[in-house]
């Protein structure tokens, strides 16, 4: 364990900011379990805080979509994580502005996305304004197994808030595409 | 004093509009699970349901705050009476068949993306970012929604009766979206809202747009239109769906699991 008193934290802390983030790292998305909660951008901040002379570490989240079951079992299982390595004193924050966007998962989390089965988001933010039938420009989704881009969706809504159904028009695998948000 | 009371107090309604509106659409949405006509609609309407009942949760916890009389989210959506809602009436109408739910949510999608849209240039911070968040969600509505009127309406004769019935049907609902009362006034003056009167011309081309593919008659925009959810008059409808989703929360207080 690192010992470290800031200026700030009058207090002992038990971890650096940095430390903290790769224990967070370490945190599974509990319906994606192959990629992390700070691979998915939902851990914002990290910051240590005197509460009344105790050290509290101070997580800030963005939670995914508004209505996302994960997402107080994403709170717990970062509480938990923090407790294990003997952080006694942790506060989520919930930061809703700016909204969470697909565009903050990193090359290496579509990557993995794509490893796993699930055909990563194919274009940055969606293009909120052509929402007209005759005007939308349907993103090129690449097949996860063939690579083939010749595939269909056949539903805008998955098994998560996050990913839509498509099927692969070469190999004819159906798959689950991380819908761009 | 009495200005400021008054204005959280328009603040409140303002926001219970918003948060009703989504509640009461995820709660009839959610009637369609497990019975859905196919599974990827069940789930499609699961997804959506889940998404309002989030949204429907950030506008509810902030408007219990705006308040300031201890009652959280909770309490607003389990523990008020029907009088005390402010949805609109559109979206308290019964699922019917699947055109009715479908035309009933595309008519509703295409006034909440706007409206929401306009909501995320708010003066109020706090429901800048629940807007900027929901309208990312509901722009995926809006598409399936619309997607979905021309399939049923430029579908089988069957299909295009029933949507062409449910427009009819819901059309007298539709034009309680773009009133403007004392509540709106006061929130526009504020930069807290922006006019909902602005959108509906936008909202009627989008909707147009929609049926002529669908080759679905629209009704006479200027017909009579039924008025009364956002100041809590609302058909016999509310008060089965207040039984049903209130029902645990009546029945054992404080219930939590």
């Amino acid at each position: 364990m690192v010992t470290l008193a800031p200026a700030a934290v009058a207090t002992e802390v038990y971890a650096t900011v940095a430390q903290v983030w790769t224990w967070l790292a370490e945190v599974p998305d509990p319906e994606i379990p192959v990629l992390s909660i700070v691979d998915l951008g939902i851990v914002r901040e990290v910051a240590w805080r005197d509460a009344d002379g105790r050290a509290e570490c101070v997580v800030t989240i963005t939670p995914t979509y508004s209505g996302c079951p994960a997402t107080e079992a994403i709170a717990a299982s970062i509480v938990a994580a923090l407790h294990d390595h003997g952080v006694a004193d942790v506060t989520l924050e919930i930061r809703i502005a700016p909204a969470w966007t697909t565009d903050w998962l990193t090359d290496a989390a579509k990557e993995k996305l794509k490893q796993y089965g699930i055909a990563p988001p194919a274009q940055q933010t969606i293009a909120i304004g052509a929402i007209g039938r005759g005007r939308r420009a349907e993103p090129v989704v690449e097949c996860p197994r063939c690579a083939s881009t010749r595939t269909q969706c056949t539903s805008p809504f998955g098994s998560t808030p996050c990913k839509a159904m498509y099927r692969c028009l070469d190999c004819l695998e159906p798959f689950d595409y991380f819908k761009c948000h | 004093m009495a200005t400021e009371t008054s204005e959280a107090n328009a603040r409140f309604e303002c926001l219970l509009r918003q948060g009703d509106s989504t509640l009461i659409l995820a709660q009839r949405l959610a009637e369609w699970c497990g019975k859905a006509p196919a599974l990827e609609e069940d789930i499609a309407l699961a997804n959506v349901a889940l998404d309002l009942i989030g949204q429907a949760r950030l506008w509810l916890a902030y408007a219990g705050e705006t308040e300031g009389a201890g009652r959280g989210e909770d309490d607003l959506a389990y523990l008020r009476d029907a009088h005390d809602f402010r949805n609109l009436l559109l979206v308290e109408q019964p699922n019917g068949n699947y055109a009715d739910t479908i035309v009933r949510q595309f008519f509703f999608d295409a006034w909440h993306y706007p409206t929401l849209q306009a909501l995320s240039q708010s003066a109020d911070e706090r429901i800048a970012g629940i807007a900027a968040k929901a309208v990312k969600e509901v722009a995926y509505h809006l598409r399936r929604s619309g997607d979905l009127v021309v399939r049923m309406g430029d579908g089988t004769a069957e299909s295009h009766a029933k949507a062409q019935a449910a427009a009819d049907r819901l059309w007298m609902y539709t034009g309680e979206m773009f009133e403007r009362d004392g509540v709106d006034a006061a929130m526009i003056a504020q930069g807290v809202t922006r006019d909902a009167a602005a959108l509906r011309e936008p909202w009627l081309a989008h909707v147009r747009e929609g049926f002529v593919e669908a080759t679905l008659t629209l009704a006479a925009p200027d017909a009579w239109m039924q008025t009364g959810g956002r100041h809590g008059r609302h058909t016999e409808n509310l008060g089965y769906i207040l039984a049903e989703m209130q029902f645990l929360q009546r029945a054992y207080p404080g219930a939590q699991w």
